[in-house]
């Protein structure tokens, strides 16, 4: 399948790596991916704004192995550059594809919560 | 997991990243590692708490509100001085404008986002090495700059100290001297002295140490004391050479030792008495025929030799109103051009050639060694002293604190000085210091010192040693006449030289007379004194200088024995 939400190797090279603190930076993850798909809506007419939002979403999202995410990310980074692109239309699919990984996240840290 | 183990020493690591999910992240694996970690969410909180808390390496995100990493970095690279502060891009930038950017505003490397933890614990200690590179160079070089301060200092000190030893004499004062010396010639072991004898005449040396530094300049100083101590008493060069040599022999280490030229130039005799150990050869300038007589070297350098094989045989050569004697260091003639050539002494010699001006001889050599090499050494000395007429300058000799209430005013002494002492013993530097005992002759000192010189020679040279003054009417002669003293004196197995003083006290004045007896034939004093003193002076007994210097002269039994008397009257 192309189009992979959610990659296990990342997520268990982090849980490796964070040990105790992985619940917790699942829960960073959700609650800063959510203020920036709140972003993202409040700056739908400011390409550049958005361009720079879609930047920094790319890199926590790829750090944390949601590779679908991350693509989309990128996409509205560099054609919040071109004037003829449709952001709009992907703004709405990032905000769509967070809707997926999402869930997938947190069952992953009630996993690990005791 | 090797990567997340600690590396050698922990650093404070400051991470900055607007992405709380990142911070979080990096901060986990960066404390794992074993480092201390402070975090800023923006440039311009990783400003200040880079201020604050002056971590020693930066992890810092390219974008972030408020102040973005670019700016960030360029402030904490300026706060951070001459230490190295490495900052790390964190950075899911691609294009090669933004990388280059990260690197324009002071960053040292990237991590790429995703991290790798591996990559990044590689990376940390890359810089941390950098920074310690950077640090100890930093260190090293203060430390140089420290010990370089602390030398020149050392240096300053030594000189001026030495300053005042070497420049007791004559070197500046005297008018027929001119030299050329770099200020800090002493520490490239260049050693120039001068002084004035009891009698007026004069002593140099150019001598020149092996080795730079603080370590040649050490043997200058009992050198210089030697030199002006013995000097001023009197002693004539062997002595000094002897005393020199055996000196530097015993305090020097075995591979440092003393290259050196001392010359007795007498005005009086019109002589240049010339001992040359290993300096490159000096020269007697004629100023009538423009002849050029080499000083070469005869011998090992100063310290090399024990006493017993020490070699102390000087060489005389006659000099005229006028003439001049050169002397120069082995810097003039190692000088090298951009090939390795040496200056040497050929063109030495065509520089000597094309002088018209004799008083400009030290500028064509200084030109032609500037042309021959591009530009001036500083361990090139040379010095010039002119023969004249009128140097009445004596040596002052030490000056006497005692007010005169205990010195000697009746008494006599008699010394008989025999073959095997006057082969190798100079009796009068002995005989002038018993002398100065007497207060009121001090003041004639000069005077007293020169008729005593006289006459001994004359006891020994023409008595004991039965030479022909007119041997030296011209300057084979001359040679010849040292050759045959030099033989005869060590052949010698009879004979003998007496001295007698004798003071009495007149009034508050007195008077002392000073006897001299040899075990010679004799000579026809009536003929000598008849003579022209220009010809007395080259070819005589001297007698002339004797006549002027004394108020009383007498000869007896044939002229074997001499009589003069010095008296003075109360001191002030």
């Amino acid at each position: 399948m192309v189009d992979v939400h959610l990659d296990p190797d990342v997520l268990s090279g982090l849980q490796e790596v964070m040990e105790g603190e992985y619940p917790k930076l699942l829960e960073t993850f959700l609650d800063d991916s959510q203020k920036r798909i709140e972003a993202l809506r409040t700056a739908r007419d400011d390409a550049k704004a958005l361009g720079k939002i879609a930047h920094s979403f790319k890199g926590s999202s790829g750090n944390l192995g949601a590779v679908r995410l991350a693509q989309l990310c990128e996409r509205l980074e560099l054609e919040s550059g071109e004037p003829t692109a449709n952001l709009e239309a992907l703004v709405d699919q990032i905000d769509h594809e967070f809707a997926v990984v999402k869930p997938l996240y947190e069952s992953e840290r009630q996993r690990f919560q005791v | 997991m090797s990567a997340l183990a600690p590396a050698h020493e922990a650093l404070t690591i400051l991470i900055a990243d607007d992405s709380a999910t990142d911070l979080l992240l990096l901060s986990t694996i960066v404390r794992r590692q074993g480092h201390q970690v402070l975090t800023a969410a923006n440039g311009r909180e990783a400003v200040e708490v880079f201020t604050r808390a002056r971590p020693q390496l930066v992890l810092m995100d390219a974008l972030m509100p408020v102040m973005d990493g670019f700016e960030a970095a360029r402030w904490i690279k300026q706060l951070s001085g001459e230490a190295l502060v490495p900052i790390i891009f964190l950075t899911s930038l691609t294009d090669s404008a933004d990388l280059a950017e990260c690197l324009d505003a002071g960053g040292d490397d990237f991590l790429a986002k995703p991290y790798n933890p591996l990559l990044l614990a590689a990376k940390i200690n890359a810089m941390d090495r950098l920074r310690r590179l950077q640090a100890t160079v930093l260190q090293q070089r203060d430390l140089i700059a420290k010990h370089n301060d602390y030398l020149l200092h050392e240096q300053r000190v030594a000189k001026a100290v030495f300053d005042k030893v070497a420049h007791s004499g004559c070197i500046n004062a005297a008018p027929n001297i001119r030299y050329l010396q770099s200020p800090y010639a002493l520490f490239n072991g260049d050693l120039l002295l001068a002084a004035y004898t009891p009698s007026g005449d004069m002593h140099v040396l150019l001598g020149d140490f092996t080795g730079h530094g603080l370590p040649a300049a050490v043997g200058a100083m009992p050198l210089a004391e030697v030199f002006y101590g013995m000097t001023a008493k009197g002693y004539g060069l062997t002595q000094i050479l002897r005393e020199m040599n055996a000196k530097l022999k015993r305090i020097l280490p075995v591979d440092m030792f003393c290259c050196a030229t001392l010359l007795c130039l007498s005005t009086d005799r019109r002589v240049v008495e010339v001992w040359n150990g290993g300096m490159p050869e000096g020269y007697v300038l004629e100023v009538t025929t423009g002849k050029r007589t080499p000083l070469a070297s005869r011998h090992l350098p100063l310290g090399v030799l024990s006493a017993e094989l020490f070699d102390d045989r000087t060489e005389v050569w006659p000099v005229a109103l006028g003439d001049r004697v050169f002397l120069l260091s082995d810097g003039v003639l190692e000088t090298a051009d951009a090939n390795d050539r040496l200056f040497g002494v050929e063109r030495l010699q065509q520089v000597f050639d094309a002088n018209r001006e004799p008083d400009r001889l030290f500028d064509d050599i200084e030109q032609a060694l500037v042309a021959f090499r591009g530009e001036a050494r500083d361990d090139v000395s040379m010095v010039e002293i002119t023969l004249r007429s009128g140097l009445a300058t004596r040596a002052t000799g030490p000056l006497y604190a005692d007010s005169g209430q205990s010195c000697p005013r009746d008494w006599s002494v008699n010394f008989e000085f025999r073959a095997e002492t006057l082969k190798r013993y100079n009796p009068l530097p002995y005989l002038l210091q018993l002398l100065l005992e007497i207060h009121g002759l001090r003041a004639q000192s000069g005077a007293l010192y020169s008729v005593m010189a006289e006459l001994y020679s004359n006891a020994l040279e023409h008595g004991v040693l039965g030479l022909d003054s007119l041997l030296k009417r011209d300057a084979q002669g001359f040679a010849e006449y040292y050759r045959q003293r030099n033989e005869r004196l060590a052949q010698l197995d009879s004979g003998y030289v007496r001295v007698q003083v004798q003071v009495v006290p007149n009034g508050a004045g007195g008077t002392m007379t000073l006897r001299i007896e040899d075990s010679g034939p004799g000579f026809d004093v009536e003929k000598v004194l008849a003579q022209p003193m220009d010809i007395d002076r080259l070819s005589g007994r001297g007698l002339g200088l004797v006549r002027q210097l004394s108020r009383d002269i007498r000869w007896s039994d044939g002229g074997r024995c001499v009589c003069v008397e010095f008296s003075w009257e109360a001191l002030a």
